[in-house]
């Protein structure tokens, strides 16, 4: 028989054994660490049709974000601002500038600007800004640092298990409902576990919270 | 064995290595959409707003709706009331508002004019916001004269329409929120015009 099969074949069945491990484990370990939206989305950032920074409107000009996004605190949904908004101080500030030449277009004709949108939650999810921006929910839990960014990207994976972590445990993120729009705040002494008790905050776990 | 293990080790780490450089770690920013592993029932044909709609309906493929030409909302301030335009019944602006001022509405008003009027009018009316630094000319100084004596439908009118150089606020503040911006650019004025005695006795020690 040593003549078929030569004397390493004995082997086989361990190698075959240490390779299936090793890609086995490799291929869980990968499929956990980047088939997951952590993955991705986090980090999607396209390119913008106009080079605006939330970091100079935000930060430096502390504009607070309803300025433009003014319907997240009365709506499900958090507009973009029209150009008309940016006309407010374009028509004087930079009025000449070649990266403002798209506003200016689409103010005088009407069209609005192509912006792409980063943040999206699937069609079977039942989604709604002003519940939480006006009870004590701030932005930065959803989308990160926004006025540090020059360009926005996705920063939070916005996951089921996401919005649970939250809405099991609201006392951990919660905080007074003038601060939601400064996203620099730091909790010092501000008593979540009271507040959610005293303004009845009751997020839903039920799957019809979000999916109805 | 030995050499089994060499060359399977290298086939190994290879793969990783170049399967690490190719996906990147996770937050590392990117370009393209997000993959989407299972798409199940993430797009339905539903119209979402401010996105492009291919419904041969809507030729300009606008998703968000403009009203039809000659109508309006039903929720919107439609009726021609003081409340609504800040003009009385014979086109004259209202004097004084049509609402009761109460802390409720002054609470309101400051955090609106902390949003939409600080970043011109500044945090005081002092008209030096900070926009005037990167060329914004011209912005109303808030407590001149004339505008402490300007009937507050005037004011309300310049709110929602504009005034010259300033683009209108009617879409980002309903006729309750205009009306309560201008409660506190009241507020703002009369604490200019105070006269010493009318500081309460309490906080009179205090002054230098
Ligand atoms: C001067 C107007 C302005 C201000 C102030 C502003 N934004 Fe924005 N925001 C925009 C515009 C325009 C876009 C679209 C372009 C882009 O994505 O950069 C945008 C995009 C975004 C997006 C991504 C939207 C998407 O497509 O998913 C988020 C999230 C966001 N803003 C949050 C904020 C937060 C939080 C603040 C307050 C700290 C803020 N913005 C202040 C104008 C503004
Ligand atoms: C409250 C006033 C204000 C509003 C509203 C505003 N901006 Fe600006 N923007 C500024 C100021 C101030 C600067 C900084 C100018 C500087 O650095 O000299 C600026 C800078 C910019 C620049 C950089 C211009 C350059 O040449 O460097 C872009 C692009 C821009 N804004 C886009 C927008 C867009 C798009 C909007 C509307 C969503 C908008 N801005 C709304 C005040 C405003
Ligand atoms: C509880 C989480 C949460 C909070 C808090 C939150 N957002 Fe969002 N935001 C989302 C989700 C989820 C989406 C995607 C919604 C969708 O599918 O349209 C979104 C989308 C957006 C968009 C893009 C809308 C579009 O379709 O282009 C903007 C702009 C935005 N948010 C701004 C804000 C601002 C400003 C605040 C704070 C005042 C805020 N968000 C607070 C979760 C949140
Ligand atoms: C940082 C905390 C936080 C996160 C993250 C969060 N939520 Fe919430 N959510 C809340 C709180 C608090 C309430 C309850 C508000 C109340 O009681 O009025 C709430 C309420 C809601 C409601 C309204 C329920 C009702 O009774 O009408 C919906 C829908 C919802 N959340 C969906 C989501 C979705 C979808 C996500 C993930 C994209 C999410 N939330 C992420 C804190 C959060
Ligand atoms: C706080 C809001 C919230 C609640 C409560 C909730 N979900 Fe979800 N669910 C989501 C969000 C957001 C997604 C989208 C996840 C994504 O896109 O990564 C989702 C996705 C799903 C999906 C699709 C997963 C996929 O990737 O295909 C299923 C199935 C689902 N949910 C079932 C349930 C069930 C069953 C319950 C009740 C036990 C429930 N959900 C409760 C927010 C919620
Ligand atoms: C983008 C900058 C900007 C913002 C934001 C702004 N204004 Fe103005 N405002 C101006 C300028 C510029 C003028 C001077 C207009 C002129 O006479 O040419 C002005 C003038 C005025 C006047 C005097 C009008 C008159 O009859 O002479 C009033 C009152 C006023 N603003 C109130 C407000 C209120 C209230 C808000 C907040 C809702 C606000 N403004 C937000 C720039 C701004």
């Amino acid at each position: 028989m040593s003549d078929i099969f030569p004397k390493w074949t004995n082997q086989l069945p361990l190698m075959a054994g240490v390779a299936g491990a090793v890609l086995g484990l490799t291929a869980v370990a990968g499929i956990t660490y980047f088939v997951t939206p952590k993955y991705t989305r986090v980090g999607y950032q396209p390119k913008q049709p106009v080079a605006f920074s939330h970091a100079i409107h935000a930060d430096q000009l502390g504009m607070d974000c309803r300025y433009c996004h003014d319907d997240v605190d009365k709506s499900w949904f958090s507009n973009i601002p029209s150009s008309s908004t940016c006309m407010n101080c374009h028509s004087q500030v930079k009025k000449d500038s070649d990266k403002l030449q798209l506003v200016r277009d689409s103010y005088a004709s009407g069209k609005p600007i192509p912006w792409v949108q980063i943040h999206k939650v699937p069609d079977y999810v039942y989604f709604n800004h002003s519940v939480h921006v006006n009870r004590g929910i701030s932005c930065v839990h959803c989308h990160g640092e926004i006025q540090k960014m020059e360009e926005v990207y996705h920063a939070e994976s916005l996951s089921m298990s996401f919005c649970l972590e939250c809405h099991r445990e609201p006392e951990k993120f919660i905080r007074p409902n003038e601060l939601v729009t400064k996203l620099d705040w730091k909790n010092e002494g501000f008593d979540g576990k009271k507040a959610v008790h005293d303004w009845k905050v009751q997020p839903g776990q039920s799957c019809s919270t979000c999916h109805r | 064995m030995r050499k089994f293990l060499v060359y399977f080790f290298s086939f190994w780490a290879l793969t990783v290595v170049v399967g690490l450089s190719v996906l990147g770690l996770r937050g590392s920013t990117s370009r393209k959409p997000p993959l989407e592993v299972f798409p199940d029932m993430d797009h339905q044909p539903k119209l979402r707003p401010q996105t492009v709609t291919k419904f041969a309906g809507f030729a300009d493929g606008l998703s968000s709706r403009l009203p039809v030409a000659g109508t309006i909302s039903r929720d919107s301030a439609w009726e021609l009331n003081s409340f609504n335009t800040g003009k009385t019944e014979d086109g004259g602006w209202v004097d004084a508002m049509p609402v009761p001022v109460t802390h409720e509405l002054v609470k309101r008003g400051r955090e609106r004019y902390d949003i939409y009027c600080t970043p011109c009018h500044g945090a005081a009316g002092d008209g030096n916001g900070v926009t005037t630094q990167f060329g914004m000319a011209a912005v109303a100084k808030l407590h001149d004269e004339r505008l402490i004596k300007m009937s507050d439908g005037e004011i309300f009118n310049t709110i929602t329409l504009g005034k010259n150089l300033m683009g209108p606020y009617g879409e980002k503040l309903d006729p309750k929120d205009r009306w309560a911006v201008i409660s506190y650019v009241r507020a703002l004025q009369l604490s200019r015009l105070g006269k010493k005695e009318e500081i309460p006795d309490a906080v009179q020690a205090n002054l230098k």
